[in-house]
């Protein structure tokens, strides 16, 4: 092997409170596919903003072509011919294709005193690009919002083309394709690869990387595992390289006795990402949910919830059939859901802690339509305490927490609720490893007091720590489930990512329907 | 429990003046020493520049005068900031201010002539401004119409419709009892008093001078103000527009909130339109220009968010005073008054500016 065309020396980045990425290596040939593999938060998408020029690194080199680069912003690295096409396109959705194409760089000509873009020569250009690309079948002068989402991919790489690229970042390009067009962005790959432009593709598709890839480097936690050439390695040595990590006391599982089921969920159905989901969920039961970023999870929990109510399907409380069209009628059933998002959809941030804490139950503690400030106090400093909030007062702004204490306060709002079912939507994502811990005892407390808990986590070792029992699910399906004692890491990340995805076979457009959700 | 007030207890021992300092620097302080200034400033001016022994901006009566003309700004503004704060805007309200003091004028004519009791026409408008502010809630609240075309909607129909109507005719005949402005409930306060002097007499003659307008102003605003923080209701505001999406996620019923609120606000524009119409000889058919902007000027500049969420009744009704201050201030330092909407803007955008950095600055001391 020659030089190599990008060449990652011992680069780390620290992010407040986060490292997100500890002494990576990374390095590619030119012509080469090199796929990016690790869990939601390994680092994938660090790595690639700084090799895109949207992150400096904290410490590290970059080499292209051996020699050493500094990219100031993302102008800069497509100037050394690094272009990358994000899992949301980047185009223009009002002009045309040449256009977009061109956008930036279209060839201009003078006319006496002005400098105007030459269209002419700009819809001809376009045209040999995409010709090159042995794209025939796309009108340089449509507008892109006519497009497919496949063919504004197609789009999107003729436009990193038309700037020379020699590397090309694709982050997860066929999440949003149907079938038949992740064949042809492959017959794209392909054909850049053998006009030597470098590609690093990032998926969480195994399959995909075994058709497509030539080596593929796996990060972990910020780290790097290793890269091997694809051809020497099996699905089974991936998945165990992008999961395997000790489970340490992170996880104060608690033994509590399992009641009656509380919840049931049966046949439920919310077009498009939730099709025909069923489970059970028992007192003093905590029970993990597992999938890939897109797979259904949360859209399942706002179901439940009443947020976007179900077409179809049946929601059992105790026994008893219930119907639930608003958060308001779930609440009322003893529904409580903690968010994935608390700064859009947990918190509100200019409020005080305590009218955060009072929002869910704000009826009950009202009487002639004023609310009792003193009841509401007590409330607050109660949670305050079970909860271990590092406030200074009732009264103190939300805002001025931080992270992991914004968390507490809203899974504070939602026990205020007193409820006897609690969804939680990755009750610990961007929360530093103290305040984690405390909310995983507090959910092992709960749940030894009788409280049915459903936990989404992207985290496996947080489903694996925490959960009585594992439900994985792929697109808007349960597709696996998996008792505490049989549940392993792989056997896990095996069925979230399965290659073999009976349900794409038959050509049924799922992938495509991740997009509209 | 006992930990957490401890711990308070002895942060706010540990309260340093700066501490004090910032908790006072509210925008109601700010607007109140604001007033304070502008008033000392002019009042030096006068006594300097201009050799007056008494200053004229001090006098009972433009003291008056810069209440009362200004408290339907104030009053409409109280509802302007309810809007605000949830999130969205009404720029229908001066064209509604308009058109319900035509209609209560109208009214009163008519009533007197029939020998109906003439109060009626200061009820009428109040529910027509219900009505009116139902109509922008719905299609706002249910329909999702964005605020700001919805009453871009209704503020043309409003004027157009008015002009229609009316056909542009002036309404003169308004029997005497009518006049709100000439009301003065306390006239014979510093005779109660025993007609003290100095400066406590001063006051009592200021305060029996002032008409019902100036009263339902003061009235109003600490009414709202009260039950904007004390209730429920009050609440949920708050929390729609500081996050319609986590308050809708508590149970909060996010569309009838929105659509009470507007309702809110056409109550209080309808009391807005009988607290002009009332201090007018003459009402003219058309609606007053560029009152929306300045309703809107007082919620902002009274420190109601632009983005939601944050506000108080008090802070608009002092930015109202404040502004109307500046426009007599202006007069009586011999200003061309067209400076005056130039003020207000510069105003604003002071506002507006110092409300984003100090957003800005949260958000890098969460992110930091």
């Amino acid at each position: 092997m020659g030089t190599p065309i990008l060449e990652l020396q011992n680069i780390s980045k620290q992010f407040p409170g986060v490292k997100a990425l500890d002494d990576v290596h990374f390095e590619m040939q030119a012509g080469e596919v090199h796929a990016l593999l690790g869990e939601n938060g390994a680092g994938k998408s660090t790595l690639i903003k700084i090799i895109s020029g949207v992150y400096k690194p904290d410490t590290g080199v970059i080499k292209l072509e051996g020699q050493p680069v500094q990219f100031n912003n993302p102008h800069e690295a497509q100037a050394h011919g690094i272009a990358t096409i994000y899992q949301e396109l980047s185009l223009y959705p009002e002009l045309t294709v040449a256009e977009n194409i061109f956008m930036g760089h279209s060839p201009h000509r003078r006319i006496g005193p002005f400098n105007v873009v030459d269209w002419r020569k700009m819809f001809e250009q376009a045209r040999e690009i995409l010709d090159s690309l042995n794209i025939h079948d796309l009108d340089v002068r449509r507008k892109l919002s006519t497009l497919s989402v496949g063919n504004r991919q197609r789009v999107e790489i003729a436009k990193a083309l038309s700037q020379n690229a020699r590397i090309l970042i694709m982050d997860e390009p066929t999440a949003a394709l149907t079938e038949a067009d992740v064949v042809r962005l492959f017959d794209i790959v392909r054909l850049l690869r053998e006009r030597g432009v470098g590609i690093i593709y990032i998926s969480h598709r195994l399959h995909e990387v075994f058709e497509l890839a030539d080596r593929v480097t796996v990060l972990r936690d910020g780290q790097y595992v290793d890269t091997k050439l694809v051809k020497d390695t099996t699905e089974d040595d991936l998945v165990s390289m992008m999961v395997g990590r000790t489970i340490d006391n992170l996880f104060p599982k608690l033994e509590a006795e399992i009641g009656k089921p509380v919840l049931e969920v049966r046949n439920l159905e919310r077009k498009p990402m939730t099709r025909g989901v069923s489970f059970t969920l028992r007192a003093g039961e905590i029970v993990g949910v597992a999938g890939l970023v897109g797979s259904g999870r949360s859209e399942l929990a706002q179901t439940i919830f009443g947020i976007t109510p179900p077409d179809s399907g049946e929601i059992l409380v105790d026994g008893q059939p219930v119907t639930i069209n608003s958060p308001a009628a779930a609440m009322n059933h003893g529904i409580a859901y903690v968010p994935e998002d608390r700064g859009t959809q947990g918190l509100v941030r200019q409020m005080r802690l305590r009218e955060n804490i009072s929002m869910a139950i704000l009826r009950t503690l009202t009487q002639q339509g004023f609310i009792n400030r003193k009841a509401e106090a007590e409330l607050a400093a109660r949670s305050i305490k079970q909860l271990n909030i590092r406030a200074y007062s009732v009264d103190q702004v939300a805002n001025k927490l931080s992270g992991g204490n914004q968390q507490k306060v809203v899974v504070g709002k939602w026990l205020a609720s007193q409820p006897r079912i609690l969804i939680m939507d990755e009750p610990t994502r961007g929360i530093d490893v103290g305040a984690k811990a405390e909310i995983h005892r507090l959910m092992s407390e709960l749940a030894q007091q009788g409280l049915a808990i459903l936990m989404i986590s992207s985290e496996l070792p947080e489903i694996l720590g925490m959960s009585d029992r594992i439900l994985v699910m792929r697109e808007g399906k349960i597709v696996a489930e998996f008792d505490r004692s049989e549940a392993t890491q792989e056997r896990i990340a095996a069925a979230m990512m399965s290659a073999a995805a009976p349900n794409n076979a038959n050509g049924v457009p799922q992938p495509a329907a991740m997009q509209e959700a | 429990m006992a930990a957490i007030t401890r711990e308070k207890f002895q942060r706010s021992a540990a309260a340093s003046s700066a501490d004090i300092l910032k908790r006072l620097a509210n925008q109601e302080v700010i607007l109140l020493a604001a007033i304070v200034l502008l008033t000392l400033f002019v009042s030096l001016y006068e006594m300097g520049a201009l050799g007056r022994a008494q200053p004229r901006f001090l006098s009972e009566r433009n003291v008056v005068l810069v209440l009362q003309g200004n408290a339907y700004i104030a009053v409409a503004a109280i509802g302007m900031s309810l809007v605000i704060i949830s999130g969205n805007i009404d720029i229908s309200v001066g064209s509604l201010i308009g058109v319900l003091a035509v209609v209560g004028g109208n009214l009163a004519v008519w009533l007197d002539k029939n020998s109906l009791p003439v109060w009626i026409a200061w009820i009428a408008p109040l529910f027509l401004g219900g009505l009116a502010g139902a109509v922008n809630g719905f299609l706002v609240a249910y329909l999702r119409i964005p605020a700001i075309v919805v009453t871009l909607g209704m503020l043309s129909i409003l004027k157009g419709g008015l002009i229609s109507v009316t056909g542009g005719e002036w309404i003169k005949d308004l029997p005497t009892s009518y006049f709100l402005s000439q009301q003065r409930p306390l006239s014979g306060l510093p005779e109660m008093l025993g007609n003290p002097e100095g400066f406590l007499g001063y006051l009592a003659s200021v305060i029996g001078q002032l008409p019902v307008p100036v009263y339902a102003m003061f009235i109003l605003t600490i009414a709202a103000a009260l039950w904007m923080k004390y209730s429920a209701f009050g609440r949920s505001v708050y929390a729609v527009g500081g996050n319609a999406e986590a308050a809708r996620l508590s149970g909060l019923s996010t569309q009838s909130i929105v659509f009470r609120v507007f309702i809110i606000n056409g109550v209080f524009v309808g009391i807005a339109s009988v607290l002009f119409a009332t201090q007018l000889s003459i009402i003219q058919s058309t609606v007053p220009a560029g009152v929306e902007l300045l309703i809107i000027t007082s919620a902002v500049v009274g420190g109601v968010s632009i983005l939601g969420g944050t506000g108080t009744a008090v802070g608009a009704m002092l930015a109202a005073i404040l502004l109307s201050a500046i426009t007599a201030a202006l007069l009586f330092m011999n200003v061309s008054p067209y400076w005056t909407k130039a003020f207000q803007g510069v105003l604003i955008l002071i506002t507006v500016l110092a409300d984003i950095v100090r957003r800005r600055r949260q958000a890098r001391q969460i992110s930091g």
